[in-house]
């Protein structure tokens, strides 16, 4: 056993981290946010020359071979400059399930442009009612042609606004809530029929409602199995959920730092309010709480491609109940340590704070995980 | 010992409903019922409809023409202005300078201000926090020199709300810099209008403008707006945080904020079924609910102290510190209620008669502002670490 990085590793890992520090200031993040699309093409570009885009995919997918843990290592890192570039949606969840379930002619389509940096994705599952239950999809996709047409409705669809595809989760047979009975399309970004509503999120990416009005895509849209896709997007959703415990590890390392800092310097009654034991304590307890998260995202990462598929459930459950958790404690601890600056949108904290929460509402909070976990846990 | 309401106090009750009720401008009820910001106009008509009643300043005794509701009464008249969306009562002219100035100001004082207070005809706003001094209030610096029949007040105060809006402040300002921090600290009340005081806003985490900073350069305030006596401010601070800490238990909205939550865990769903059918969810709302009726009963159980006369003690801070801490458990499960739906940020939203739609059901875009922001209660009126300082130190003995 060695829990090392590799060298290799090791540069992605100093790479990330120059790149979060160059580009990802706290005020160059805030312009980013502000601007029209949110994310900046220039850094997208970046990444592509990095090889980010393509690390985790295979040799023959046009990738260079890597997986989990290298996504772990630069999710981490955009997690410690809360970076804004879509490469949650366009490459672990779109690449993803393209390179698991497409075809030879979806993944020479797609993959390479995604890796080059010239197509992103976005994932379209959420529905309404469907809170953190993958297979609860109503909109319908129905037999035209030697094609379909996709009617229904969409919500919080994260980067549609710059997708160039959408992958979509549509019903094609069974009843409400059915595993069976789901298939993906691959859908243009600017189809005919599709009407879209845009609008920031609470950390500042961007998210759409979407309307789908008898969307017509041919046969070749199907991206794996019709009927059969729940296995595909259950899979996915579990690698996105490791993805994003691994940027709440750097944000919780980013934001104890922050709380570290201030209250080694902020004096009150004379001393720096550090010397409190009642702050003392609460910053040991951050600290620990990031280091568990680290753990549970090592091992999540570790275990995410295992052959069985209720360790990869479990791996991805635990960690996302200690991320919910961990994050909670070190995002309310940090607002609170600061005082009412840690509730200003002035300092960095409030804004970790922000990225911290919605990170725990996306995918499954904490109690969803735990109910996961419980039920594929006291089976075994 | 009787939990029922008497006879008297019934009828008082339906008489605040029926007043409420008739009384309280409906655009006003239904931004309060909405979760929408109000503005300066909302809350003075609504105060101004009290003060014509004489309900405004209602915990104020007769003598200084309050209308001297029991505990019972005010407990009353809290719980059903809060069933009824009433907007919350602005504190610092009525829980706050008001009772400092029939406290400690003279006749003349009393006699000019407190009549507005009572009527709502001016907006009051708080000079106490500073950039530097924060739990260590005593540490403030901005201040005050004597000219003559004035002083000249230097410095600046921050997390001041709703200054943008007030027409006075009253302020914590340090007369004598020599003495010991407690010792050099007067109480001054100075117009917001007076020539050298600039605010400038504070945007919170969910992007609203609530506070302010407020900087007094060469400002000149007659001597006659003294409060007390020269350097002996620090009484009348105190005195006025131990009134502040009494209302900041918010029971009748925390109340409120449950049966909100209630109403949302109905409406969402959750594998086809409403998620209050959840148990684990559930019991978290039924565990809140709980709280909120222990706090409840503590609060009572003060009340009822100081209905046979006796003073509320140092134990107040523990009704702060619990009902702060269950006023971010309810916006902290709302959320939770809400899930991914809470990500939307529609700032737009939050003020009535924007025309902006709201992105899944009407409720959602409210829980993450409003958890956010709700962080502050545990941080403002003497943080939750302070107030379990004297807790330990004024009731244990620690």
């Amino acid at each position: 056993m060695d829990l090392s990085l590799s060298d290799e590793q090791k540069q992605l890992q100093d790479a990330a981290e120059r790149f979060v520090r160059d580009k990802y200031t706290f005020e160059n993040r805030r312009k980013i946010a502000a601007t029209e699309k949110g994310w900046l093409a220039e850094n997208w570009t970046q990444m592509a020359e990095l090889g980010w885009l393509g690390m985790a995919f295979s040799e023959e997918d046009g990738g260079y071979g890597g997986g989990p843990i290298e996504t772990m290592i630069v999710m981490e890192q955009f997690g410690k400059g809360l970076v804004l570039e879509p490469f949650l949606p366009t490459v672990v969840l779109g690449g993803g399930m393209i390179a698991k379930a497409g075809s030879k002619a979806q993944k020479e389509a797609l993959l390479p442009p995604m890796i080059e940096g010239k197509k992103q994705f976005a994932f379209a599952w959420l529905e309404r009612q469907s809170r953190y239950n993958l297979a609860d999809v109503s909109l319908k996709a129905t037999k035209e042609g030697s094609g379909w047409s996709l009617a229904g409705h969409k919500g919080v669809v994260y980067n549609a606004v710059s997708a160039d595809n959408i992958i979509v989760l549509a019903r094609t047979s069974g009843g409400a809530r059915e595993e069976k009975g789901l298939t993906l399309f691959v859908v243009d970004g600017k189809a005919k029929g599709i009407t879209r509503r845009d609008y920031p999120t609470q950390d500042a990416l961007r998210a759409s409602e979407l309307t789908f009005d008898k969307v017509s895509v041919g046969a070749d849209a199907v991206l794996g199995k019709v009927d059969d896709a729940f296995g595909v997007v259950e899979d996915a959703v579990d690698h996105a959920i490791v993805a994003l415990c691994a940027e709440a590890t750097g944000c919780m390392d980013a934001i104890n730092a922050a709380t570290l800092e201030y209250i080694k310097t902020r004096k009150q009654f004379g001393v720096p309010i550090g010397k409190f034991q009642v702050l003392q304590h609460r910053m040991v307890d951050c600290f620990t709480n990031a280091q568990e998260a680290r753990s549970m995202t090592l091992m999540a990462s570790l275990k995410i491609d295992d052959k069985d598929p209720v360790v990869r459930r479990k791996a991805a459950s635990g960690a996302k109940v200690q991320i919910g958790k961990s994050g909670k404690f070190c995002g309310q601890s940090a607002v609170q340590m600061h005082g009412g600056m840690g509730v200003t949108d002035e300092l960095s904290v409030s804004h970790y704070f922000k990225r911290l929460t919605m990170i725990d509402l996306m995918f499954g909070n904490q109690q969803h995980h735990l109910t996961r976990y419980s039920n594929l846990a006291m089976a075994a | 010992m009787d939990l029922a309401f008497t006879p008297e106090e019934q009828k008082f009750a339906d008489e605040v409903r029926a007043f409420v009720r008739s009384h309280l401008p409906a655009d006003i009820r239904d931004k309060v019922k909405n979760g929408k910001h109000l503005i300066r106009d909302d809350y003075m008509r609504w105060q101004q409809a009290l003060g014509k009643q004489g309900w405004l300043v209602y915990t104020w005794p007769k003598k200084h023409g309050g209308p001297g509701f029991t505990p019972a009464e005010r407990y009353i008249f809290e719980n059903i202005c809060a069933e009824e969306h009433a907007p919350g009562i602005i504190p610092f002219g009525t829980k706050m300078v008001g009772p400092v100035i029939y406290t400690f100001g003279n006749d003349e004082q009393k006699a000019k201000f407190l009549e507005p207070i009572r009527k709502s005809t001016v907006w009051w706003c708080q000079g106490y926090s500073e950039p530097g001094s924060g739990s260590d209030l005593a540490s403030l610096r901005t201040k005050a020199e004597k000219q003559g029949d004035h002083y000249i007040v230097n410095g600046s105060k921050t997390w001041n709300t709703m200054g943008h809006w007030a027409d006075w402040i009253f302020c914590l300002v340090r007369t004598d810099p020599k003495a010991k921090p407690q010792e050099g600290i007067s109480f001054l009340l100075i117009g917001m209008k007076t020539p050298g005081i600039t605010v400038k806003p504070i945007i919170m985490a969910d992007g609203g403008h609530e506070v302010n900073e407020v900087f007094f350069d060469n400002v000149k305030v007659p001597v006659a707006n003294l409060v007390g006596k020269e350097n002996e401010g620090w009484t009348c601070a105190k005195f006025l945080l131990a009134n502040e800490r009494l209302g900041i238990a918010a029971v009748p909205q925390s109340k409120r904020g449950v049966a909100a939550l209630k109403a949302i865990a109905r409406a969402e769903q959750e594998n086809g079924k409403p998620l209050i059918e959840n148990q684990s969810f559930a019991e978290k709302i039924a565990d809140l609910e709980i709280q909120v009726t222990a706090l409840e009963y503590t609060e009572l159980r003060v009340l009822s102290t100081m209905a046979h006369g006796g003073q509320p003690g140092p134990e107040v801070s523990g009704l702060k510190v619990r009902g702060s801490e269950i006023q971010q458990r309810i916006t902290e499960l709302t959320m939770e209620a809400v899930g991914e739906y809470a990500a939307p940020y529609l700032p737009g939203l939050l003020w009535q008669g924007s025309n902006e739609e709201p992105v899944g059901p009407a409720h959602a875009h409210l829980a993450a502002p409003r958890y956010f922001n709700t962080r502050k209660t545990t941080i403002y009126g003497g943080s939750n670490e302070i107030q379990k300082g004297i807790i330990s130190k004024m009731v244990l003995g620690l």
